[in-house]
């Protein structure tokens, strides 16, 4: 696999299906995992890093399952090609900027990734579209079945598996539900819902943008804790979650629709006539629009769009992925038309 | 702003008055949830207590977290003082080396000490009765807590087998 393809591509987790994919737009499970005769990353010398990673290849290459893998040489990369992969969620920007031997293999349709050399020996992650965490963890359990029959985990009798940072100690386990929340975030119900999911012990943190500041409205909630429960029970207090926040969601768009219909249309339409027409564009001011025109087909004010091309723009117009389609290095500026001339191009007017 | 101890952004803020000079202290998620979870942190000494006995505390505690800093791991060189203030361990030795220590910092943040989940099938006999007693366990608690008695009672006739058979094997 060519990272030139993965960009003109979406990962099957955004084809905008699955059930509840209005809302909730990715189910993600990963599990966190050290090899027993290692220390953990930040006491490895870069010989053990480049031991660790080139057994992980090794012992990867000899599963059926994973057959189909691209082995991806983090250090190798240049600094677009790290960021392409951090913009697509199959590594995380710790592992794009850290140093040493370090790798991610990933499986072409991106249902699962292998960060290797991360904060633990191995961050296995399985990703599906919409509402899916049962079907991700069954997939997601298999998959470190057969790593563990290869490679020897760190296992504690009392504690279990384990792990760099004691908060992720027992499972290494952490489900994430990605949301789509416009709704909740226009009627401003949004800090009032998420301020009860921290009681819960459940993290909210927005997609783009840092901390509690969302841009494009979307979402991820996931566990906290990891230990003393089992990998079911904690994947199930993230479930139990979801159908109140969809009601949530669902209401407000209603109430929404009832009660501003007007301004929610001059909204959505505004932000489609944007795309549409600009000539130089931020990433920012795209994400808002988008999730507006996101909004707008869900609620059947926009019906010449689908789910799965806006998807794809949230992802295709994040500066990393336009320097790959376009072929080189571009400067902000340049960047902002090249983005408006790629919006016009796959959101042509009606 | 970036976390003091890693590339996470930090979401946490916080003034520490405990040295001799106020601190700022700016950490991501994880390295918060450590931090508060901490011996000695401010949580554990917001517990009301007589100004002379918390007085008498804060220097004990000083003294301990100062021995305790010095420990080290004869696996990886890793001290306890590293640990705190880096918030990642240096191999999985720690677990043990430092047990008495992280012991009540694995409660702090998890609010439980044992692991019930998967375990690796290659772990033998009899961590697998083990895992199935903790799961059961488990399980007759939330019967418990549901005042499922019928069940929890149930789960302990299994759980009460199962501990027989499991130690007479
Ligand atoms: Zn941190
Ligand atoms: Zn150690």
């Amino acid at each position: 696999m060519k990272l030139d393809a993965l960009a003109r591509g979406c990962g099957e987790w955004l084809r905008g299906t699955g059930p509840d994919s209005d809302i909730v737009v990715s189910s993600r499970i990963r599990l966190a995992r050290n090899l027993a005769e290692f220390p953990f990353i930040r006491r490895c010398t870069e010989t053990q890093r480049r031991a660790i990673a080139r057994l992980v290849r090794e012992r990867v290459a000899e599963v059926d399952a994973w057959s189909g893998t691209e082995y991806v040489d983090i250090q190798g990369l240049g600094d677009i090609d790290r960021q392409l992969l951090v913009e697509r969620q199959l590594i995380s920007r710790e592992l794009s900027k850290a140093e040493g031997p370090r790798a991610v293999v990933v499986e072409p349709q991106e249902t699962f990734s292998l960060m290797v050399n991360e904060e633990d020996h191995l961050r296995l992650q399985v990703m599906h579209s919409g509402f899916d965490l049962e079907p991700a963890w069954n997939k997601i359990n298999h998959l470190d079945d057969l790593l563990e029959e290869r490679l020897p985990f760190a296992f504690h009798e009392q504690l279990g598996y384990l792990t760099a940072c004691p908060t992720n100690v027992g499972t290494g386990l952490r489900v994430s539900v990605m949301f789509h929340l416009p709704g909740l975030v226009l009627s401003r119900e949004i800090d009032k819902v998420f301020r009860g999911l921290q009681k819960m012990h459940l993290a909210v943190r927005g997609l783009y943008g840092e901390g509690s500041q969302a841009l494009g409205d979307f979402y991820q909630i996931s566990n906290q804790l990891t230990l003393g429960k089992t990998e079911e029970q904690l994947i199930a207090r993230v479930a139990e979650i979801v159908p109140q926040l969809l009601e949530y969601e669902r209401k407000a768009r209603q109430t929404l629709l009832e009660h501003n219909h007007k301004e929610l249309h001059d909204r959505v339409s505004r932000a489609l006539g944007i795309l549409r027409t600009a000539k130089t564009i931020s990433s920012e001011e795209t994400l808002l629009l988008l999730s507006s025109v996101r909004l707008g087909i869900n609620l059947k004010l926009i019906t010449d769009i689908d789910i799965a091309t806006v998807n794809r723009l949230f992802l295709q117009t994040q500066p990393a992925h336009l320097q790959k389609i376009r072929g080189r290095e571009l400067d902000t500026a340049e960047r902002n038309e090249e983005r408006a001339i790629f919006l016009q191009k796959h959101l042509p007017a009606a | 702003m970036k976390c003091q101890h890693c590339e996470k952004p930090a979401v946490f803020h916080i003034t520490e008055l405990t040295g001799p000079e106020p601190q700022e202290v700016h950490l991501c998620e994880d390295h918060a949830q450590l931090f508060l979870a901490m011996p000695g942190s401010e949580s554990e000494e917001a517990a009301p207590a007589a100004p002379s006995g918390k007085q008498k505390k804060l220097a004990k505690t000083a003294e301990d977290l100062s021995r305790v800093d010095q420990s080290t791991c004869p696996k990886c060189g890793i001290t306890f003082h590293e640990f705190r203030q880096q918030g990642r361990l240096g191999c999985a030795h720690d677990y043990d080396h430092f047990q008495r220590e992280l012991e009540p910092l694995l409660s702090n943040i998890h609010g439980e000490k044992v692991h019930c989940g998967k375990r690796p099938r290659t772990a033998g006999a009899e961590a697998l009765v083990r895992a199935e007693l903790n799961r059961l366990k488990e399980q007759m608690r939330e019967a418990v807590d549901k005042e499922q008695y019928e069940l929890a009672s149930q789960l302990r006739d299994q759980i009460r087998k199962l501990d027989k058979d499991g130690t007479n094997s």
